[in-house]
């Protein structure tokens, strides 16, 4: 096994009093696309946030790349790892320009050369050079999908925090965003932590994959168990006959 | 022209700018009363500008012999009591009202922005402590409360104006801080955190231009209150200091004559009453164009 | 099939917008007997507004016109709003997306189904009960008593749902309009609550109208299916018909759904040049 990207030691998150995530243990290894599934209130996205800094109560270890993990967003973790949210039309800022909210990193960490950069990106992710100075209400969902993605590949990080970054778009768009996706991890070598509750997304897009239930892994699995119907735990079995899987014997 | 600024597509960071404020022009230009604000505004701006070449006579120049003149072909709005020319008076004054809303806005609207950002943002004992000092300011009325600071600093204009502006941004704090709470949590305020960038850079370039458009509003439909609040302390004679032509001032000296010679005190009063209506017609405009969650519009 | 509950002619739904009027439904026309019958399409191809045109729920500025709009004989076009609010809920109900929007947060479960029912007939109090009670039994509601005390913000989003479909239910409509009754909810739950819909309308014979993006969904629990693009009706097939279908919408939204046994390296995309002109971005 390479070294892990992301490697995570009895974490619990709480939020304030209220502890949502227990005792969990995975790891993520480096180029491998692993996906968080499980419904509503499982905790799944806290654990994204937790590592992003964004959920800053938590307990346990969280290791990045081999360096630990603190409890806030700071500058160096940037460059390393970045995150794409759920829904597109709240993460970008509505009065900035496309070219204003992906030029943004690269000013915070004073990289030159933004012209360039900007162009460049906008042409890896898809989007025409005429989006450059659209506002976000000016974009579809799946663009500014697809500019949130830019975003977070502006500082050229080796590991991307993906939270739900298609259930918000049509079943069309979906498919385009998805696609990127899997190009984009394929030519940047990059390693993805996906958050979902869409098994068929995850058998497109990721490597293996952990089945969470009330805070807490329940099953981790190959990605193939999906293919072959062979989960071992009830409640990921159900999850995956509800999602119109059809199970066999463990 | 307007096809460049209404490119969907715009080339530049200039163009793209530019568009927005062209859209937000003529929205503006399809309210009816926004656009009557705006004029009795720009006639405001155009008199402090050309007030030498405007005004007939000198607002300071007396002349005895024509003590309170009604209003004539000579004197549009009559003379004073030390037979100064209304008029010129009331364009002068148009000087001094400008000098004070924008020196006021200039002051408050930034302080009550920068305290209710970060008071929103970081939230806690930070939130505590801003807004009770805020609300310790709000709870005061604010005429009491600028004459309690004029009356320790002094009479006089730069005084009046530094009294109103103090009690002027805690509504900005408020309005500011209540912005910042409701997208705080944001996904697009998250992801600039993740990139790295600092709580200033976060407050001054993401935070703040977002608040910015319901301060603007804020602040001008509150530039009709400052007048009256600096019209206020003219006429108690602790704002501008005679001879100066302040419109309130102006009042305060009819006030003697208010029976006989009415257009002493009116022709000022007037003038009040037309600038503070321009400001609200105006800020009312700005409101549903800059911010329609607030206005009737959706 | 019976004499059509629910025909449709030429229906278009028309909203002003700054660069003139804009047609999200384009002359559409169908019809529906006692069956269930799946509106599939993304967003904007107008299948909400179709929904909200049956019942005349189009806000303004937005103008509905059709040849005909009928229900069981009734000229719902000519109705007055009146008449309207009669057949809203009683004859015709529909149940939206979002349960935790469509409760009133301050009155009790058990009150809010209650006046569903009274709104359209006048009841005794205990046989209400008793009524309420049942109802919310039919959607498989564990302990009925202690739920109908309960406000909505103590329930669950699969519970809420139901708790709509019951109040919906209840004054026993003949067509149920169903909006994304689901989208807000975890697959385990989607399931369980189209199963009651689906029990309830085939128990009564009703009719069924479902609306969804999910053709997956849709194929499972209704009889047909109308796909919808751009405010159009580009397919119109027995459901277990579907992975026959014709038109290159319908076949490129299938192709672009990944599934759990996905082995393809890249799903196919849309290609919307193929059957739109004015297609935008």
């Amino acid at each position: 096994m390479k070294n892990a990207a992301i490697h995570l030691e009895n974490l619990s998150i709480s939020y304030g009093t209220t502890p949502v995530v227990f005792d969990v243990d995975f790891s993520v290894s480096e180029g491998e696309s692993f996906a968080l599934v499980g419904e509503s209130g499982s905790g799944k996205s806290t654990i994204l946030k937790a590592i992003s800094g964004l959920a800053p109560d938590w307990s346990g270890r969280i290791s990045v790349l081999g360096k630990p993990r603190g409890h806030k967003p700071d500058r160096e973790f940037a460059k390393t790892c970045q995150m794409v949210f759920q829904d597109p039309y709240g993460s970008l800022h509505p009065r900035k320009t496309v070219d204003d909210c992906l030029a943004e990193p690269l000013a915070v960490h004073g990289i030159g050369g933004r012209d360039t950069r900007v162009k460049d990106m906008l042409d890896a992710v898809g989007l025409d050079q005429r989006f450059r100075f659209r506002f976000p209400h000016q974009l579809s969902g799946g663009q500014r999908q697809r500019v949130a993605i830019a975003r977070a590949l502006m500082l050229e990080p080796r590991v991307m925090l993906l939270d739900e970054p298609t259930s918000a778009l049509d079943v069309s768009v979906q498919a385009e965003i998805l696609n990127l996706l899997k190009k984009l991890r394929r030519e940047q070598g990059l390693t993805y932590l996906m958050v979902t509750h869409n098994l068929p997304v995850v058998s497109f897009l990721c490597d293996r994959m952990a089945v969470m239930r009330h805070g807490r892994v329940v099953e981790i699995a190959e990605v193939d168990a999906l293919k072959t119907g062979r989960l071992s735990d009830p409640y990921s079995r159900e999850l995956y006959a509800a999602s119109g899987g059809t199970l066999q014997p463990a | 022209m307007i096809d460049w600024l209404l490119d969907d597509s715009p080339a530049s960071r200039l163009q793209a700018n530019m568009g927005r404020a062209w859209r937000v022009w003529t929205a503006l230009l399809r309210n009816p009363l926004a656009v009557v604000g705006a004029l009795i505004v720009l006639v405001l701006v155009v008199m402090a500008i050309f007030a030498p070449l405007i005004a007939p006579y000198s607002p300071v120049g007396q002349d005895l012999a024509n003590r309170l003149m009604p209003p004539s072909a000579e004197h549009w709005m009559g003379t004073d009591e030390l037979g100064r020319d209304i008029y010129s008076r009331v364009v002068y004054g148009a000087r001094i009202t400008l000098l004070i809303v924008t020196m006021v806005a200039v002051i408050a609207a930034p302080i009550g922005l920068v305290v209710g950002a970060v008071s929103g943002y970081f939230g806690g004992w930070v939130d505590r402590v801003l807004m009770g000092v805020t609300d310790i300011f709000l709870s005061m009325p604010k005429l009491i409360l600028a004459l309690a600071f004029v009356a320790a600093l002094g009479p006089g204009i730069e005084n009046a104006i530094i009294a109103i502006a103090i009690t002027a941004w805690p509504v900005y704090a408020r309005i500011a801080r209540a912005e910042t709470i409701t997208f705080r949590d944001s996904e697009f305020i998250s992801a600039v955190r993740l990139q790295g960038a600092s709580a200033t850079r976060v407050i001054l370039r993401h935070v703040l231009p977002l608040c910015a458009s319901s301060t603007i509003v804020r602040v001008t439909l509150d530039m009709a209150g400052i007048i009256l609040t600096a019209a206020g302390l003219g006429f108690l004679g602790l704002g501008a200091q005679p001879p100066l032509p302040e419109w309130g001032a102006m009042i305060s000296r009819g006030r003697n004559f208010i029976l006989d010679q009415w257009w002493v005190a009116t022709m000022p009063g007037f003038a009040i009453i037309l600038v503070s209506l321009g400001f609200c017609f105006l800020g009312d405009g700005l409101r549903d164009v800059l911010d329609p969650k607030q206005g009737e519009k959706q | 099939m019976s004499a059509p509950l629910l025909e449709i002619e030429n229906l278009t739904v028309t909203f002003p917008t700054s660069r003139g009027p804009v047609d999200v439904v384009k002359g559409i026309s169908f019809s529906l007997g006692r069956e269930r019958l799946g509106i599939v399409g993304e967003s904007g191809s107008g299948k909400s507004m179709t929904g909200r045109s049956i019942l005349r729920l189009i806000r303004k500025p937005g103008r509905v016109a059709a040849d005909r709009i009928t229900f069981d004989g009734i000229d719902l076009l000519s109705q007055s709003e009146r008449q309207m609010r009669e057949l809203r809920g009683a004859r015709i109900s529909m149940v939206m997306q979002d349960p935790k929007f469509s409760l009133n947060p301050v009155m009790t479960i058990g009150e809010q189904i209650g006046e569903a029912l009274l709104t359209h007939r006048k009841l005794p109090r205990s046989e209400l009960k008793a009524r309420v009670l049942s109802m919310l039994e039919a959607v498989r509601i564990n302990e009925p008593e202690r739920v109908a005390n309960l406000y909505p913000h103590e329930v669950s989003g699969g519970m809420g749902q139901r708790v709509m479909i019951a109040m919906m239910l209840i004054p026993e409509p003949d067509l149920l309009i169903a909006d994304e009754p689901t989208s807000a909810l975890d697959v385990s739950v989607q399931a369980q609550v189209l199963d009651i819909i689906d029990d309830l309308v085939t128990g009564k014979g009703m009719g069924l109208i479902l609306i969804s993006h999910d053709l997956n969904l849709v194929s499972r629990y209704c009889d047909r299916i109308l796909v919808m693009n751009s405010g159009e009706i580009v397919e119109s097939c027995k459901a277990s018909d579907l992975n026959k279908a014709t038109h290159p919408y319908t076949k490129g939204l299938l192709a672009a759904m990944p599934r759990m046994d996905e082995e393809r390296d890249e799903l196919p995309v849309l290609d919307r040049s193929t059957w739109t002109t004015g297609a935008g971005t």
